[in-house]
């Protein structure tokens, strides 16, 4: 450890490039399924079910990163899922509420469920491993004894379009019949696109006013500009199909609500802190325990809102839902570059975790490969895409 | 006379175009306990780690020869096979293993994979007897000291029929007591035949101990010499190690002192498991602004728990006593009441309690004190660089930028930046618990120099360390504590280091 001479190599750049290692991953994997499967991967109709399919990894494992960085982990998402999908569909068609009524009793059974868990792990100290492997066989049951072994339907068509509905168009479409587009989607896109660069190019001034390092201008221009490029071919595409899926803009809220909270905020900087050096945190005034305790109150809730989305886009609740989808949300965030041992991690790594497993999930299936092949396959990319971001630490550590 | 050991040349880089060792060469007597002095950052553990093996033949530069044949190195196993046996700073001991157990770790006494324990324990006890440790061999080790934990790994290494043996850094985290006995013990080994490459920064301890010393500087080998030669002195090992002569161990410090400014009475604290034994017994001090008060104890006195203690009731259970900051009583139960009363607690730990080392120097240094860069829960990450690079530049912090990760920082940088963390949280009081430990000289001066400043600006410190002459230099006033017991109190003008250690090692009434 004596080798500590300040290098000129940025330990920042170093991470910045496995972040980019992971995208390249992404494009890799979405390019040889495209070749491979004659240009269907990317259909229209099969971008908007990549969509929607894997809405709820997206959403859990925007939860899960924040509470792998913490350095916990959340075994009870799936089973939490199943119940919560459960008490909403029996608060609409037994009790009578409204959709909107069963969207909100879902959220706040999350964040019970989540403050449930919390207060074990944070206020008694018990292991997040084992207070949430109880909470997954509770939970699970719970479901079994809510549905009575039955399962519900008939849910109304507003709350089913949360999970596999699309915005209304607006503003009408170019073309008639098939082959039409949707303008609001190409709208979204563009409006996306606008934003995105206006936010990067006020930093950049920003950053320049200050004095601070400022990335080179070539750089900054051509990462942008494939951004907006791979935007607008996105919702253009998507726009062939029946336009904006409504939960692809719960996802977009989301993935920046939780990328802003994770790097703008105090609550942010504190789980970073605790996952990086629990006893540092606490030495520097961190209120470590309350920061535990809401880290999975916002797993319970985001729990809750992807058991919605899961009911939803099945348009009813059995008490099977939910099985492993507390191992897809995690193998999303290892693949996306957080660390086991806490302290690293980010939203949008585990985001694109999540699409690696959702294209390879698609590809494979519009090759028709088996189904005990496909799992196969999922488990060999999560153990590689590791071992390989170990491997690169281990070099990075051997300087 | 021969040589055991030559080190030719070696050369040793790595990624991202950093030359670590830049030719150096070594040569070590048969029988001679060597020395290897440096600044931290200065080569000297790469350059044990090329030598064992650490770093497999290939991957550096330059020629070794051991025992009159070139070694090949592949592994820390081919150098142990070859009798070359690395002792780390950091032991690495199973604690739930016994001590037997542990010595034969890798090296079990057994046929056809079933364990031969009366041997066993029979081989560890001779072995516990050379190193001059009184235990049994099964007990685990986690019941040992620091102190005795690093006999076993002695005798680990002499189990393995050690030829060279090679400790760094060993007497960074035992007593005096310890340290007395480890030396003791060095001494016999060479006697035995033992050679010893011994990496240390206690200057006392190589005049004690080495035969010969060999100082490497940014990655070279500076001079080596005997030690028995008249002009073998301390001066001369600093002036090599830093590259300059340093007029005085200490830069020099007029303090301007006020009105008291923080006061604890009656403080007594008791041992978070054991709660019946008493580890701070009715400790009352008092600092004033622009003083800088020491602590001296012995390791164990107590005075890290009272620190501790005081701040935010990090260690300790029933805790009794009362705080005041400049004359009125504050509550100081929770460390952000603690921070709130302008309070900051630099620990002796800075790996386990001080930093998060996979976190960026700007995110250390703003941990303490993110309200101040915030608002309504929202960071402004440009101040908080802003505030980063201000410490860089005013701290001495030798990086590039703010984002470097603090895990990859020497440790007297590393100490600086604990140090900016807490001057930025702005506090009146600062408790500074060993400032300068395991960091070399040159910094040790720079930190030093910041003590100064920060009474100057009319706060007051509390420097705790084990060190006297580091006491004696840098404080106005220092308490001796000793088994949680505060024994004296001496001023600037009155205190030797013979006073001192007279009062540490007092006992209780």
């Amino acid at each position: 450890m004596s080798t500590t001479t300040p290098t000129r190599k940025l330990p920042k750049m170093q991470v910045d490039l496995r972040q980019y290692g992971i995208l390249a991953a992404l494009a890799v994997i979405v390019i040889l399924f495209q070749v491979l499967t004659d240009g269907r991967l990317l259909l229209p109709g099969n971008l908007n079910n990549l969509i929607q399919q894997n809405a709820y990894v997206l959403i859990l494992a925007v939860g899960m990163v924040i509470v792998i960085i913490a350095g916990h982990i959340d075994l009870s998402v799936g089973s939490v899922v199943a119940m919560v999908g459960a008490v909403a569909a029996i608060s609409m068609s037994q009790w009578g509420l409204p959709w909107w009524a069963a969207v909100i009793i879902s959220i706040l059974l999350g964040a019970a469920v989540g403050a449930w868990q919390g207060f074990w792990v944070a206020f008694v100290g018990i292991p997040a491993f084992i207070v949430t492997l109880a909470g997954m066989l509770l939970f699970r049951g719970l479901t079994l004894v809510f549905l009575t072994g039955g399962t519900i339907n008939a849910l109304p068509g507003e709350f089913n379009a949360i999970g596999g509905g699309w915005l209304p168009e607006l503003f009408g479409t170019i073309g008639e019949g098939r082959g039409s587009r949707d303008i609001l989607t190409i709208v979204l896109g563009v409006l996306a696109v606008a934003m995105l660069i206006t936010q990067q190019i006020r930093t950049r001034a920003k950053q320049r006013k200050l004095d601070l390092p400022v990335e080179r201008s070539a750089s900054f221009w051509i990462k942008n500009g494939v951004a907006a490029i791979v935007i607008l071919a996105l919702t253009f595409q998507l726009s062939a199909y029946r336009g904006t899926p409504i939960i692809l803009i719960i996802l977009a809220v989301l993935i920046l609500l939780f990328t802003f909270v994770l790097n703008q905020t105090v609550f942010g900087r504190h789980v970073y802190a605790i996952g990086g050096n629990l006893f540092a945190a606490q030495m520097s005034g961190v209120k470590t325990s309350w920061i535990n305790f809401f880290v999975f109150v916002n797993m319970g809730v985001l729990a809750g809102l992807a058991g919605v989305v899961t009911t939803a886009r099945a348009g009813g609740a059995v008490a099977s839902a939910g099985q492993s989808f507390e191992l897809d949300a995690i193998a999303a965030v290892f693949i996306g570059g957080a660390a086991v041992t806490g302290g690293v991690g980010t939203v949008i790594g585990a985001v694109i975790g999540a699409l690696i497993m959702g294209v390879l999930n698609m590809g494979l299936s519009i090759l028709s490969v088996d189904a005990a092949w496909q799992q196969t396959i999922k488990g060999l990319v999560l153990l590689l895409a590791v071992a390989f971001d170990v491997m690169s630490k281990r070099r990075a550590g051997r300087r | 006379m021969t040589a055991i050991l030559s080190m030719n040349q070696i050369t040793k880089d790595f990624s991202g175009g950093v030359r670590a060792l830049d030719g150096v060469s070594l040569e070590v007597e048969r029988g001679h306990v060597h020395a290897i002095c440096g600044e931290n950052g200065a080569g000297k553990s790469t350059l044990m780690k090329v030598l064992s093996g650490v770093y497999p033949v290939g991957s550096y530069g330059g020629s070794i020869t051991f025992e009159n044949h070139e070694t090949a190195y592949r592994s820390i196993n081919d150098s142990e096979a070859d009798g070359i046996v690395i002792i780390h700073q950091e032991l690495a001991l199973s604690p739930y293993l016994s001590i037997a157990e542990n010595i034969f770790l890798g090296n079990e006494i057994a046929t056809r994979g079933v364990v031969d324990w009366p041997k066993t324990n029979r081989e560890a006890t001779m072995l516990l007897a050379r190193v001059g440790l009184d235990e049994l061999p099964s007990t685990p080790v986690l019941e040992l000291g620091v102190g005795k934990q690093q006999l076993v790994e002695i005798a680990k290494a002499l189990s393995k029929q050690v030829k060279l043996l090679i400790l760094d850094e060993p007497t960074a985290a035992l007593n005096d007591e310890d340290s007395a006995h480890l030396l003791d013990l060095i001494n016999s080994l060479r006697g035995q035949g033992i050679t010893c490459i011994i990496i240390s920064h206690k200057l006392k301890e190589i005049r004690r101990i080495a035969d010969t010393v060999t100082i490497i500087r940014d990655g070279q080998t500076i001079e080596t010499f005997e030690m028995k030669e008249a002009d073998a002195t301390e001066a001369r090992i600093i002036r090599a190690m830093v590259g300059r002569d340093l007029d005085s161990m200490f830069p020099p410090h007029t303090p301007e002192i006020g009105d008291e400014l923080f006061r604890v009475e009656n403080w007594t604290v008791h041992h978070p498991v054991d709660t019946t034994r008493k580890v701070v017994e009715n400790a009352s001090f008092s600092v004033r602004a622009g003083e800088i008060v020491g602590f001296a104890g012995l390791m164990g006195a107590g005075r890290t728990e009272l620190a501790m203690s005081i701040f935010g009731r990090s260690y300790g259970s029933h805790i009794s006593g009362t705080a005041f900051k400049a004359g009125k009583e504050i509550s100081v139960k929770t460390v952000s009441e603690a921070i709130g009363h302008g309070i900051a607690y630099a620990t002796e730990d800075r790996k386990h309690f001080g930093l998060n080392l996979i976190g960026s120097i700007a995110v250390n240094i703003s941990a303490a004190a993110l309200s101040k860069l915030s608002r309504f829960g929202i960071v402004d990450r440009f101040a908080e660089n802003k505030v980063a690079e201000g410490y860089r530049g005013q701290m001495n912090i030798k990086t590039p930028n703010v984002s470097v990760l603090a895990g990859n920082l020497s440790g007297g940088n590393q100490q600086k930046v604990v140090l900016s963390k807490w001057m930025f949280s702005g506090p009146d009081i600062l408790i500074l618990d060993e400032p300068t430990r395991g960091i070399d000289v040159g910094a040790k001066y720079e930190i030093y120099g910041i003590i100064n400043d920060l009474a100057r600006q009319g706060k007051a410190v509390v420097v705790i360390s084990s060190e006297l002459p580091e006491l004696l230099g840098l404080c106005d006033r220092i308490y001796a504590i000793s088994e949680g017991t505060i024994t004296g109190e001496v001023d600037r003008a009155d205190a030797t280091q013979e006073r001192l250690m007279h009062l540490m090692t007092a006992g209780k009434d």
